[in-house]
């Protein structure tokens, strides 16, 4: 998030595209909730009618897939009303011509048929953001899992430099982190081709700096993305693969290759607090604390580094995940021990610019929001707010561009997918607890009634859903949430799990795979 | 700033502020059950009245401004013996059974009780007798126990937005209610447990496995390790064992829970949670040391090292772990194995 969570509270106009806050972040929706009765007003745009669309001034019930020209035609509207912030973009931005430019097709009524909503609801839309003091922008999964999700989110960014909403508070670009500590494993250079705080293994500077702090060489070819990396395993040029923490067997798309990628391995290592379906692949499992049994930070959606405390010891012979990362550095030869957390927080403060400030001390009594360069910075509360980070803010125009798969008449329906309130993820923990599984205990899809009258399928039954990747039994829920062409289904359900039929078409340079769009087909059981 | 007097002392108080704010800050005490800094004013419970000089009656501290050269008393006889006479009624028509209850040890009515000296409820007549609802998963509602501060209705529609439950008929007969009295299940309750958090005495409670007492537990300030949103808990620890979760007063979440924060944490102690290094022999996992298990780790890595280099390791590091587990994986494979192939499930 450019901004803070509590900025919502203070916002002139919410624009959420994407996030169903109020299951998803259910914080942060309650505070959405807070705002629009203090007078903000809401746009929600969404393949579902969720529950803040009961709350919106507009709801747009978009086909998933077309949030760019969604975008456009907001920002078409914006112009042709000459609600831009004409001196921001004079003074912070690049490209603004090449923006019009692209834009200007993107009329309301042609808009209107790609997203399958009402002309005037895109001008009500475009009127309400683009007459606010303060708006912000809350998006999640629903913009970038696409093939097209960077320029999804490129397009964002357009509409909130478009109306000086950068650098301000209650406003901004606000992506709304899915996992607890996403932003973080981010941040410490989990990605193939970043070291922490996004420094590019590619410049020698930087493997330089690593280099001497580090006391080793270090390797300066790009890694590869999760989804290369299950191409490798499957195609034999992955040998071995070490899994912390994660249950790819049911968050990835297309099970299926999963399986076969995670097979094919010489060796495949899994650290986890349960017997997750992807440990069951492994060749040797290493049990890990949970997160209230050690020390350490999290780093949240809006760059906030909170402190994480042991109040038990870790249950069994279980170890906390950084002693076991210890050990095994130490027992492949590299030496260096620390003895804490704190310690390994210290070498992040000293390699790690955006947490140069931040140390066990400072964030004691509460965290600090990086960047904080040094230890006399407070932190940041919104990003940007003296000069973009870049220098000017760069329009960068998006193209709307079909997904990557479409519907035709073997797979006429298309498939989104997403989490729900009662569930966390692959359901390790959440599949643990009782309640939540009286809530809500086996996988289903959302079918529209009038669909589900069409194809004689009644609420509660059982039937086929197949992709061109796979096939599953799944539940059926009748409801009107989703429109008639459109079913979704979440994918914590590890048995008839939404991942054996999604598919893994990628972004080309995120390389996050589409998971909000497959065509499905559904078939009754009997049949 | 305005001058006020305050149980004979002058002070410097910020203007628009409440008469319980300024005591606040000065650090006298006065009894609340009804007040909720982040709630409006509600003057329900009454409990927080003090002595104003020119008035006649007590007025609620809660709802009144601080006003230039005000003269309070907070602790006067008069104060003492309505307070009394308040926390007596309540008592009164309370089940009295502090000695089972769940909430003792963290009861406000226990403790004003206490402190004020009432014993027993002396005000004999008709009590309340109503079931007690069952019927959410994770919590109960007993409106014997009830005192109607009203802050879980509050809480639900002010902060939480959800609405679900309101106050239903007048004087003796109200009680809080889901939506045409047909319990907690029927109604729009998403069981965020923002209401049990806010309950001053043992009227709404979690449904807990683990029995404890509240003087038996310690808390544990933490992160929530769910969604992102990064809200800040206390963990409560009885032994070895997570026995229930209380949202912090603290940024970003400000005394807010969801039913995931709130209630699923019984992951933690599950009996499925593994417990021994595991090496899977002839298609079966088998118990390992440590040592076993990070021999046969390092000796895999040699020897596939050795035959293919370091481009055909990859490590998922991860998104539930913490920042300084996240440094040592990437570190683990640039420094150690020499490969940048290490991602997570940043995109999913």
């Amino acid at each position: 998030m450019t901004n803070s969570i509590e900025e919502v509270l203070d916002t002139d106009a919410m624009f959420v595209i994407g996030s169903n806050t109020t299951e998803n972040h259910p914080v942060i929706g309650s505070y959405m909730k807070r705002a629009k009765k203090a007078g903000a007003k809401l746009i929600v745009a969404d393949p579902r009618r969720i529950e803040l669309a009961e709350y919106a001034d507009v709801f747009l019930q978009i086909k998933p897939g077309t949030n760019i020209a969604l975008l456009n035609g907001i920002m078409n509207v914006i112009i042709e009303n000459g609600l831009e912030d004409k001196r921001y973009i004079e003074e912070n931005t690049e490209g603004f011509e090449e923006l019009v430019k692209t834009v200007k097709k993107y009329t309301p009524e042609r808009v209107a048929k790609i997203c399958g909503v009402d002309p005037d609801d895109i001008v009500k839309a475009a009127l309400i953001y683009g007459k606010a003091e303060k708006a912000g922008i809350y998006y999640a999964m629903g913009i970038t899992q696409h093939t097209t999700g960077t320029n999804s989110v490129m397009a964002v960014s357009n509409l909130s430099l478009l109306c000086g909403n950068i650098g301000k508070e209650s406003a901004g670009v606000n992506p709304l982190r899915g996992q607890n500590n996403v932003q973080g494993a981010c941040d410490m250079g989990g990605l193939p081709g970043d070291l922490p705080g996004y420094q590019k293994v590619v410049e020698p500077k930087v493997i330089q700096k690593f280099e001497d702090v580090w006391e080793t060489k270090l390797p300066t070819k790009p890694g590869l993305t999760i989804p290369e990396i299950f191409d490798g395993a499957e195609e034999g040029n992955i040998k071995f693969i070490y899994i912390m923490g994660e249950n790819p067997m049911v968050s990835d798309p297309d099970i299926n290759h999963v399986k076969k990628a995670l097979e094919n391995l010489d060796f495949l290592v899994v650290q986890d607090i349960f017997l997750t379906e992807t440990a069951e692949l492994a060749d040797v499992i290493l049990p890990a604390a949970s997160f209230a049994e050690k020390d350490g930070t999290f780093t949240n959606t809006e760059r906030k580094v909170q402190k994480v405390r042991k109040a038990i010891e870790p249950v069994g012979n279980s170890k906390a995940d950084w002693k076991i990362i210890i050990d095994l550095m130490n027992k492949l030869g590299y030496e260096k021990k620390y003895i804490n957390p704190s310690e390994i927080m210290e070498e992040i403060s000293k390699v790690t610019p955006q947490y140069g400030g931040i140390n066990y001390e400072r964030i004691e009594n509460e965290g600090i929001q990086w960047p904080c360069p040094t230890e006399g910075h407070s932190g940041t509360k919104y990003l940007h707010s003296s000069s973009i980070s870049r220098g000017k803010g760069l329009f960068v125009a998006a193209e709307y561009e079909e997904s990557g798969e479409v519907v035709d008449l073997e797979y006429p329906y298309i498939l989104t997918t997403g989490r729900i309130l009662y569930h966390y993820h692959t359901r390790t923990m959440t599949g643990r607890v009782e309640g939540l599984n009286r809530i809500a205990s086996k996988s289903y899809v959302e079918i529209n009634k009038e669909t589900a009258n069409k194809l004689g399928i009644y609420d509660g039954e059982k039937i086929r859903l197949s992709s061109r990747r796979g096939r599953i039994v799944t539940s059926v829920k009748v409801t009107n949430i989703v429109e008639k062409n459109i079913l979704f289904m979440p994918f914590h359900f590890a048995e008839g799990a939404a991942n054996y039929l999604t598919s893994n078409k990628l972004d080309l340079i995120a390389k996050i795979p589409e998971l909000k769009v497959a065509a499905v087909r559904i078939d009754k059981l009997s049949s | 700033m305005i001058e006020i007097n305050i149980n004979g002392l002058k002070y410097n108080v910020e203007e628009n502020m409440t008469v319980l704010e300024a005591c606040k800050n000065i650090g006298i005490e006065i009894p609340t059950l009804c007040y909720d800094e982040r709630l409006e004013p509600y003057s329900a419970c009454r409990l927080c009245v003090v002595e104003v000089e020119g008035k006649k009656d007590l007025m609620t501290s809660c709802s009144l401004k601080v006003k230039e050269g005000m003269n309070i008393e907070t602790h006067s006889k008069k104060v003492i013996k309505a307070r009394k006479d308040i926390l007596d009624l309540l008592f009164s028509n309370h089940p009295q059974d502090c000695l089972s209850c769940e909430k003792s040890g963290d009861c406000k009515l226990q403790d004003y009780c206490y402190e004020y000296g009432i014993e027993k409820g002396s005000f004999a007549g008709e009590r309340k007798k109503y079931p007690i609802d069952y019927s959410n998963h994770f919590y109960s509602y007993d409106p014997n126990k009830c005192i109607l501060c009203g802050k879980c209705v509050r809480v639900c529609s002010e902060l939480q937005g959800t609405n679900a439950i309101g106050l239903e008929d007048r004087g003796f007969d109200t009680k809080v209610v889901a939506p045409f009295d047909k319990g907690l299940s029927k109604s729009k309750c998403v069981s965020c447990g923002n209401c049990v958090s806010v309950c001053p005495v043992g009227a709404l409670v979690p449904k807990n496995r683990e029995r404890y007492r509240h003087w038996e537990i310690k808390k544990i300030r933490t992160t929530c390790s769910y969604c992102g949103v990064g809200c800040q808990m206390d963990l409560l620890v009885k032994g070895d064992k997570i026995v229930g979760v209380e949202p912090a007063m603290e940024s970003p979440n400000n005394g807010l829970l969801c039913v995931k924060g709130k209630f699923a944490y019984s992951f933690i102690n599950h009996r499925d949670r593994l417990k021994t290094p595991l090496v899977k022999r002839n298609g079966k996992f088998e118990e390992a040391t440590w040592d076993e298990a990070y021999k046969i780790i390092r000796n895999k890595i040699y020897e596939i090292k050795d035959k293919y280099g370091p481009e055909v390791f990859a490590g998922l590091t991860s998104a539930r772990c913490t920042n300084e587990e996240n440094y040592l994986f990437q570190k683990l494979f640039r420094a150690v194995i020499k490969t940048n192939n290490v991602d997570h499930c940043a995109r999913l």
